[in-house]
């Protein structure tokens, strides 16, 4: 893999620290007069989530990572790994670890495409659409009549997801879902 | 380390190629407002005496500093300042000089550097470094820097913010403190990069916001083309000043080096520094060293940083702010 020198760290570049493969998110360059130039930069660990702060001495370089972005469609689960499908035509499937699947697996939907994030060619995070439409399972009793004013029930969804759903909703109906914050959207069309 | 094109990343969120990138970065109307900073920069030269020169942007000479990245052309390099020409007319009898020119220094970007900038630079013969400096206060007031200024050693700087004395300080003392300002081991950083680090770090962003600061008396390690003098303690430092306004610093000045022979020895140590950094070796301005051999008169310099008094003056806080085309758009 190549090396990046810090005149190359740009925001979204991918790289190697302490064996993690992270994404530059901002990087900062500090020179006092005469002397020492440095890189002040904040990293997202892209395993963990965490964001880091390093500093660089201008000029060091690190190791890039083998990190792609790509659609893939979700087949199965089998209990302990969740099966994706590239759409790019190759049909090569490839299997998701618990590590990979957890912000997705509330969502995950079979034949729903979703946003993989590769590393050295392994499913490293999985990340679903901003909106998926899903079918309740179970929630209590729909009250006919009560769609003017508010409130709201637990409702479970097809992937075991619980949601509050407005209390007009019934077991059986497709909703629309905002992935990001968990909350319900609407009706599915 | 390459010396090609920098690597462009001010915008790192904007597509270079994205449809408004045929436009000035600065406004209109702060361009007029540049120029209007610049007239009266002008006058206050002219009204003092000082002649305005002009030198080579072109050399086939470059500075062997090692933290220096010039840019190399088919034809030669383009200077990181005008000194060495300047001081070669110092050497003809020129007098009092001032200059006002873009300078080029490879691997400089960021909210406060861009690769190609204005540098402003005079040399007042007969001075020290501490009657120049104040001139250099006195010019940023007459720009309208509205600011009263104080004036630390290097050493009261360090001992005032970061409590400790940066040249009787172990090596062990400076990483430790370079570790903590930075949240990260420095075990293997130099004496003068964990300086650099605590001036970055800490110093400079411990300065009074609403002062001007001159920061006089540096490292002997750190005095590039400064006289050094060894303080009644012992330790050596440099007659170099620098001057910030709050934490970003505006000016880098010398009680000029004047020996040709302490020249070429520093000269070579840099470019014996960039052999063992794996860095290009310079051609040595042969011409300056002929110019000192033949007598500069006793004198101090001093560069300014144009498009950051013109920030500060304006109020603004990037750059890119003041300059019509920034480098990601020339």
């Amino acid at each position: 893999m190549a090396f990046y020198s810090t005149n190359e760290f740009r925001s979204g570049l991918k790289v190697l620290l302490e064996g993690d493969p992270c994404s530059i998110v901002e990087n900062e360059f500090v020179k006092p007069g005469k002397g020492q130039a440095f890189n002040r930069v904040k990293l997202k660990n892209l395993k963990t989530g965490r964001t880091w702060e390093r500093t660089f001495k201008s000029g060091e370089s690190i190791e890039g990572a083998d990190i792609m972005d790509v659609s893939m469609e979700y087949l199965y689960a089998d209990g302990s790994f969740w099966t994706f499908m590239k759409t790019d035509g190759s049909y090569e499937q490839l299997n998701a670890g618990p590590e990979a699947i957890k912000d997705a697996k509330d969502w995950l939907k079979e034949q729903d495409t979703f946003e993989v994030v590769l590393y050295n060619g392994d499913i490293l995070s999985v990340v679903p659409q901003n909106f998926v439409e899903l079918e309740i399972v179970e929630t209590d009793p729909g009250l006919k009549g009560d769609t003017a004013q508010g409130g709201s029930k637990p409702a479970t969804l097809s992937t075991g997801a619980v949601v509050r759903v407005p209390l007009f909703i019934e077991i059986g109906e497709k909703i629309k879902v905002d992935t990001r914050s968990g909350e319900y959207v609407s009706r599915a069309k | 380390m390459p010396l090609g094109w920098p690597t462009l990343s001010l915008h790192p969120q904007k597509d270079p190629h994205m449809a408004d990138q045929w436009a000035p970065s600065a406004q209109i109307a702060t361009l007029k407002m540049r120029h209007d900073l610049m007239r009266r920069l002008r006058a206050f030269f002219d009204q003092k005496g000082l002649l305005e020169v002009e030198t080579p942007i072109l050399s086939a000479h470059a500075t062997p500093d090692v933290h220096l990245a010039s840019i190399e052309t088919r034809f030669g390099y383009l200077h990181t300042s005008p000194e060495y020409p300047m001081k070669r007319l110092l050497a003809a009898q020129a007098g009092a000089i001032y200059q006002i020119c873009k300078v080029f220094r490879a691997e400089e970007s960021g909210s406060n550097h861009n690769p190609e900038f204005t540098l402003l630079e005079w040399y007042q013969p007969g001075w020290d470094d501490q009657q120049l400096s104040q001139q250099v206060v006195a010019l940023l007031q007459h720009l309208g820097l509205d600011r009263n200024s104080q004036y630390l050693s290097y050493r009261e700087a360090f001992t005032a913010t970061l409590g400790i004395d940066p040249l009787s300080a172990s090596l062990a003392t400076l990483r430790e403190l370079a570790g903590e300002l930075l949240g990260q081991p420095c075990d293997d950083y130099d004496r003068n990069t964990c300086l650099d680090v605590a001036m970055s770090f800490g110093v400079e962003r411990k300065l009074d916001p609403n002062l001007i600061t001159v920061i006089s008396d540096f490292p002997a390690a750190q005095a590039a083309l400064a006289i050094k003098e060894q303080q009644p303690d012992g330790f050596w430092t440099a007659k170099r000043f620098e001057v910030y306004c709050g934490g970003l610093e505006l000016a880098n000045g010398y009680a000029e080096l004047t020996d040709a022979q302490e020249q070429l020895a520093r000269f070579e140590a840099e470019n014996r520094d960039r052999q063992t950094r794996n860095l290009p070796i310079m051609p040595i301005d042969t011409h300056l060293i002929d110019a000192m051999k033949a007598g500069i008169p006793a004198c101090a310099g001093v560069a300014v940083g144009v498009d950051r008094v013109i920030m500060l003056c304006l109020g603004k806080k990037h750059i890119d702010d003041v300059l019509s085309f920034p480098i990601a758009r020339a």
